[in-house]
């Protein structure tokens, strides 16, 4: 997926002006947010349950070349192969050498942002492979041909007139006088459609929620069933995993798994959680003949060690993204990138560079309420401002900020002249406000007073007030 | 998130409070620091006022400035050490200090102690005088409908929730009214702002709406760069709503006009 993260400000923009998202991210606000705080209200360990995740991950963490390696022996004890890809561009030529090692004409594909994060699907249709997404949300977005808006429901900005749009649009072979006025109808549109390719295909593409080290198994979470058929069916299966999903123990996936669905879409576990391991063995009835792990770096490596460690602890939950106000007001598209919300503008910038996604960790009002609902205690707040901390050393940021800020500083650290300059200031404001008691605009304030006024100060500063005494006790004794 | 306990567990009977006035309290709205001065006097503290105080370092340390943000840090922390107490009528910048300077000097040898120790007896007002000095506070009866709005910080870092709906429930005539989300944010987030000022102004709507539809006459918050953002953007829809920082209702020191009025609006 080509990056936009560059245009943030303008694509915030054109997505606030799309009523149609409005009133889809004021559902998403209302419905995830209830539902998780419903689940927990029903788990009243979930806290210490976070607490374990958390140290399970870090400690993962603390020993992934160990793990990896583990994870790795198993798979080909059980018969599979492991492919180390350092870049996007490797594991998309890799790819690309399995299904064509057996001649693959089409690939069904269960949703894995990896998937998103290479571009995968753009590059198997270059070369002559169709990609069929199997995740109803990502199958309507695929017909859309449109990058998914957010982390767990990726046609989330969509409603269902958009989605009925798209259908009678993509199966021009269906009566066209048929009824779709209801999610039920369209859903068994997308079941008959989808029915055929999984059928069919030559190769099944998974994600992984969680790589088992102790097994060699791959975790796939979903609601509908699709990552099941994709692994099952064809001859050829795929995972495609980046490295930080690794898992010591069956134990430990079990410990994780109960804090995931909760936190996300406020279920105590999803519909569907397969465990897979290897290829069929001898004895089974399904599975696939060959079975291929690629397992991707794509820049985690980079992060370990740094201050930005603690992002490889998320499981891709969504729950920052449902409970962040910014992306209510902008939706996942804004973001220009795979990952969204909190999450997303800590991540993108780690693995795009923050000379690319400059905006990201900067549009937050760090107003905590990530952290606090992340089930793996990500201190996505803190994160944010190492970002900011890094483009501030690099002076990427803007240099009309960094005069206003350093002008700030100046003053604030010689409290004689920060008097000696508000002290007139604010009078003169007080002054010129005292009419209407706030401006509808002021010089060098439009970023303030374009969508609000700005109230007027008082008068003079309080502390030049307490410190006079007369003045200071008039004020006070109002209130006596 | 946060422990905040009182630091002292046998807190002296008249402490000396130093009053960390904040930057926008100083300069915009001086009647809260003096109702934050009264209300901690008549619950029995010995307050000053130190000149030599200016901004929390804030601005710096959000948009990466550390450098600038430790100076600052260093500069409050050398004025208010020798106080039994460090009060803020401000979430925010108390959460600053108490939350951000000991992590933001922790490389620092001298300086790491210093913070912490400022730290653990520097508090947001409210929370002040619900917590540490159990305040027994008689505010004027004021008849209205008020609703409440958690700032960020100050419910998120330093876990200030119930307090301030306790000490506002001893104002008689008062009938706070719950919006749907008083613990969203308001869009204000000091420079965000600014930077960002359509994706703000979607966040302030939101607030807007829902403080509107509690039908309620007065907005009161704890820290006043949300109020002034969420009053600069109801008066600029034409709102009749009020806004005010808690303590001027707590003190009973509502006779100047609200956030963004003139006199004649009041009269």
């Amino acid at each position: 997926m080509e990056t936009q993260t560059r245009r943030f400000k303008q694509n915030a923009r054109e997505a606030m002006a799309d009523g149609q998202l409005a009133q889809a991210l004021t559902r998403l606000g209302e419905g995830f947010p209830l539902r998780r705080a419903e689940a927990i209200d029903r788990l009243p360990e979930f806290d210490q349950l976070r607490d374990a995740a958390k140290a399970i991950k870090d400690h993962t963490l603390a020993h992934l070349d160990l793990y990896l390696e583990q994870y790795e022996s198993k798979v080909k004890e059980a018969g599979g192969h492991v492919h180390w890809c350092r870049t996007g561009q490797d594991a998309r030529e890799k790819i690309l050498e399995i299904c064509r090692s057996v001649n693959a004409k089409t690939v069904t594909k269960s949703k894995s942002m990896i998937g998103e994060e290479i571009a995968i699907n753009d590059f198997l249709e270059e070369n002559g492979v169709a990609p069929i997404e199997t995740d109803l949300g990502e199958y309507i977005i695929q017909l859309r041909k449109e990058p998914p808006s957010h982390i767990i429901a990726p046609a989330v900005h969509l409603n269902k007139g958009q989605v009925e749009d798209t259908f009678r649009k993509a199966h021009t072979n269906l009566d066209p006088a048929r009824n779709l006025d209801d999610p039920k109808s369209l859903l068994e549109e997308a079941r008959v459609e989808l029915r055929d390719k999984f059928l069919n295909a030559d190769v099944g593409l998974t994600g992984a929620n969680f790589l088992i080290a102790e097994t060699g198994t791959n975790v796939l979470v979903t609601n509908e069933g699709n990552a099941d058929l994709t692994y099952s069916l064809p001859r050829v299966h795929i995972v495609i995993a980046s490295l930080e999903k690794v898992i010591p123990t069956l134990e430990d996936t079990a410990t994780v798994l109960r804090v995931l669905a909760r936190s996300g879409t406020g279920q105590d576990i999803t519909v569907y959680t397969t465990f897979c391991t290897g290829p069929k063995r001898p004895d089974d009835l399904d599975g696939p003949d060959e079975y291929h792990v690629i397992l991707l770096d794509n820049g985690r490596t980079e992060l370990v060690g740094t201050e930005f460690q603690e992002m490889l602890r998320c499981i891709r939950c969504g729950s920052c993204l449902n409970h962040c106000p910014v992306y209510h007001a902008i939706g996942g598209h804004a973001y220009g990138w795979v990952y969204s919300g909190p999450m997303g503008a800590v991540l993108i910038p780690g693995l795009i560079g923050i000379h690319e996604a400059g905006d990201l960790p900067n549009a937050s009002t760090l107003c905590g309420k990530c952290e606090t609902v992340c089930p793996m205690r990500i201190p996505l707040p803190k994160m944010l401002r190492a970002w900011r901390e890094r483009q501030y050393q690099r002076k990427g940021n803007s240099a009309a900020a960094r005069w206003a800020l350093g002008l700030w500083a100046a003053l604030a650290k010689r409290p004689k002249l920060y008097r000696a300059v508000t002290g007139p200031l604010m009078t003169a404001l007080a002054i010129l406000g005292r009419k209407r008691g706030r401006f509808k605009w002021l010089p060098l304030a439009g970023g303030w007073t374009g969508p609000r006024d700005l109230p007027a100060p008082q008068g003079d500063s309080f502390i030049a007030q307490y410190h006079k005494g007369p003045v200071g006790a008039v004020v006070r004794s109002k209130g006596q | 998130m946060t422990e905040y306990a009182p630091a002292l567990k046998n807190p002296p009977t008249s402490p000396e409070v130093g009053l960390f006035a904040t930057c926008l309290v100083d300069l915009m709205r001086p009647s809260v620091g003096f109702a934050t001065v009264k209300l901690l006097e008549d619950a029995g503290c010995r307050v000053s006022v130190p000149e030599a105080q200016t901004c929390c370092g804030q601005p710096a340390y959000n948009s990466g400035d550390s450098a600038d943000a430790r100076d600052i840090a260093k500069n409050v922390i050398a004025v208010f050490e020798g106080f039994d107490y460090v009060v803020a009528p401000s979430g925010s910048c108390a959460g600053m200090i108490s939350h951000h300077y000991p992590h933001l000097l922790k490389d620092d040898a001298a300086w790491k102690a210093r913070a912490e120790a400022l730290a653990a007896k520097t508090f947001e007002l409210v929370a002040f005088l619900a917590d540490v000095m159990q305040a027994d506070i008689s505010p004027p009866d004021l008849g209205v409908t008020a609703t409440y709005h958690d700032s960020c910080s100050g419910l998120r870092e330093l876990g200030i929730k119930a307090q301030p709906r306790a000490l506002l429930g001893k104002v008689g005539g008062l009938t706070l009214v719950e919006g749907d989300i008083p613990e969203t944010c308001c869009g204000f987030g000091g420079l965000f702002c600014v930077k960002y000022p359509d994706i703000s102004e979607k966040m302030v709507d939101a607030k807007a709406d829902d403080i509107l539809a509690t039908g309620a006459d007065l907005l009161l918050a704890g820290d006043l760069g949300c109020l002034m953002n969420m009053a600069g953007r109801l008066k600029g829809r034409g709102a009749s709503v009020q806004a005010r920082h808690v303590a001027e209702v707590l003190a009973g020191m509502t006779d100047q006009p609200a956030i963004g009025e003139a006199d004649e609006d009041t009269a």
